[in-house]
């Protein structure tokens, strides 16, 4: 077994040169050059996490702007409802007035031809009771020979009318 | 005349040499050959820089030598962390460097680089190296938790909620088990690796032997065993991941108790 058997001859050398290489080892590979190399693991770590946390700061923002847009939205519907309300309000309120003016104009017209009518036909009574009145003094005059005055022929048509 | 028995000893690849001259090397009195074990400690180091150096683009989007070395990184960090808690950050480079170190000893060690002339040492499979990786552990641990804890430090050896008149049984049982931690933790590397290269170099002379020895030895021995050491390839490769993880696992676990008492 040389472990064994070349111990007294080699010891001393393996242990220098054993001491020698793992120093390098670890001072130039260990020291100098892994912590970088962690380093740069630690750097991508920090940075996947703030790429992360702005993303959800993006979302979360994105959220609150939709939210305010929904607010915004249902205000101005609501506006919207309250305008449409408004002037299906005020379109019925016009024209019910002007239904009542054209109702009134309707009305004044229609007394008016009333009045008119009534003027007429009550023209036409006295125009009547004229012509039967002369009719009577006429068929008095005939038949019996003498002359009523006007009064008492008018007088008397008019009773006649008045029983029909 | 029969040809020469081959001949194929299972322990000749653990052998140390010094290379092209360096056997007369000395520092304060002492050898420092540079061997064929301090090579493959080069060459680990090199692949390991290599490997790393691969992982240091610093993209934010990793390609995937990236990925690969982040990997290692994380698992690391993931590990100390499982095991010591916040704290376990300032350990990383420690036992980074110790996994991938052994991780790639054992691994460069397996490499079947022998059919093209270059002959992998496995550094791993020598008690040397893994006691005095395991003496450096150790005194982390030592240094960590007097430092931290002080003579406090000692209460590690009175397990939480040992009834008083147990300690004088507890405490020596806590201390033994405790001073033997950098012993197994050095041996089971070096057993672990060694095992696994002297069944495949042994079941290895079967196939020659077995072959040289006639057609039909070759089919009844020299077959079957080349089919085994394919699978215990397999299952060398794994154990070489395995001890690497158990080691850096164990070292994270003692500093855990001097970072943490109790």
């Amino acid at each position: 077994m040389p472990q064994i058997a070349q111990l007294a001859e080699t010891w001393s050398s393996q242990i220098f040169w054993l001491l020698v290489f793992f120093g390098i080892t670890f001072f130039v590979i260990g020291r100098g050059m892994v912590p970088k190399v962690m380093d740069t693991v630690a750097q991508r770590d920090g940075q996947i996490a703030a790429d992360l946390a702005a993303a959800k700061a993006a979302r979360d923002a994105a959220d609150e702007q939709e939210e305010a847009w929904r607010v915004r939205e249902n205000e101005n519907r609501a506006a919207a409802q309250a305008i449409v309300a408004k002037a299906k309000d005020d379109g019925a309120a016009k024209s019910e007035a002007k239904l009542k003016a054209a109702q009134t104009r309707l009305d004044k017209k229609l007394a008016e031809a009333e009045a008119r009518i009534e003027e007429a036909r009550t023209a036409a009574l006295t125009e009547v009771e004229a012509v039967a009145t002369e009719a009577a003094q006429d068929i008095v005059a005939r038949l019996a020979g003498f002359t009523v005055t006007r009064p008492t022929a008018s007088k008397a048509v008019k009773e006649a009318m008045a029983h029909g | 005349m029969a040809a020469e028995p081959a001949k194929v000893d299972p322990m000749y690849q653990f052998t140390i040499e010094p290379l092209a001259g360096s056997g007369g090397w000395e520092l304060a009195g002492y050898n420092i050959a540079f061997t064929n074990s301090a090579m493959w400690m080069a060459i680990t180091v090199v692949v390991l820089f290599a490997f790393v150096l691969g992982g240091m683009k610093r993209e934010l989007v990793p390609g995937r030598w990236q990925m690969m070395v982040e990997f290692f990184t994380g698992f690391i960090d993931n590990m100390l962390e499982a095991n010591i808690g916040k704290a376990g950050r300032k350990y990383v480079p420690y036992v980074f460097s110790l996994f991938m170190f052994i991780l790639f000893a054992n691994i460069l060690g397996l490499l079947p680089l022998g059919v093209i002339g270059i002959h992998p040492f496995t550094f791993t499979s020598h008690f040397t190296i893994t006691g005095v990786l395991a003496i450096i552990s150790f005194s982390i641990v030592l240094i960590v938790g007097f430092w931290k804890h002080g003579l406090h430090f000692f209460s590690l050896f009175v397990p939480h909620g040992t009834p008083l008149p147990m300690i004088p049984v507890i405490a020596p049982i806590e201390f033994i088990s405790f001073m033997v931690r950098p012993f197994s933790l050095g041996l089971r590397l070096f057993v672990a690796m060694m095992a696994g290269h002297v069944l495949l170099e042994v079941l290895s002379s079967f196939v020659i032997d077995g072959t040289n020895a006639g057609a039909t030895f070759g089919l009844i021995v020299g077959l079957p065993s080349f089919i085994l050491m394919v699978g215990i390839c397999a299952l060398e490769l794994l154990v070489a991941g395995i001890q690497a993880y158990v080691f850096a696992l164990l070292t994270a676990l003692y500093i855990n108790d001097a970072e943490n008492l109790h």
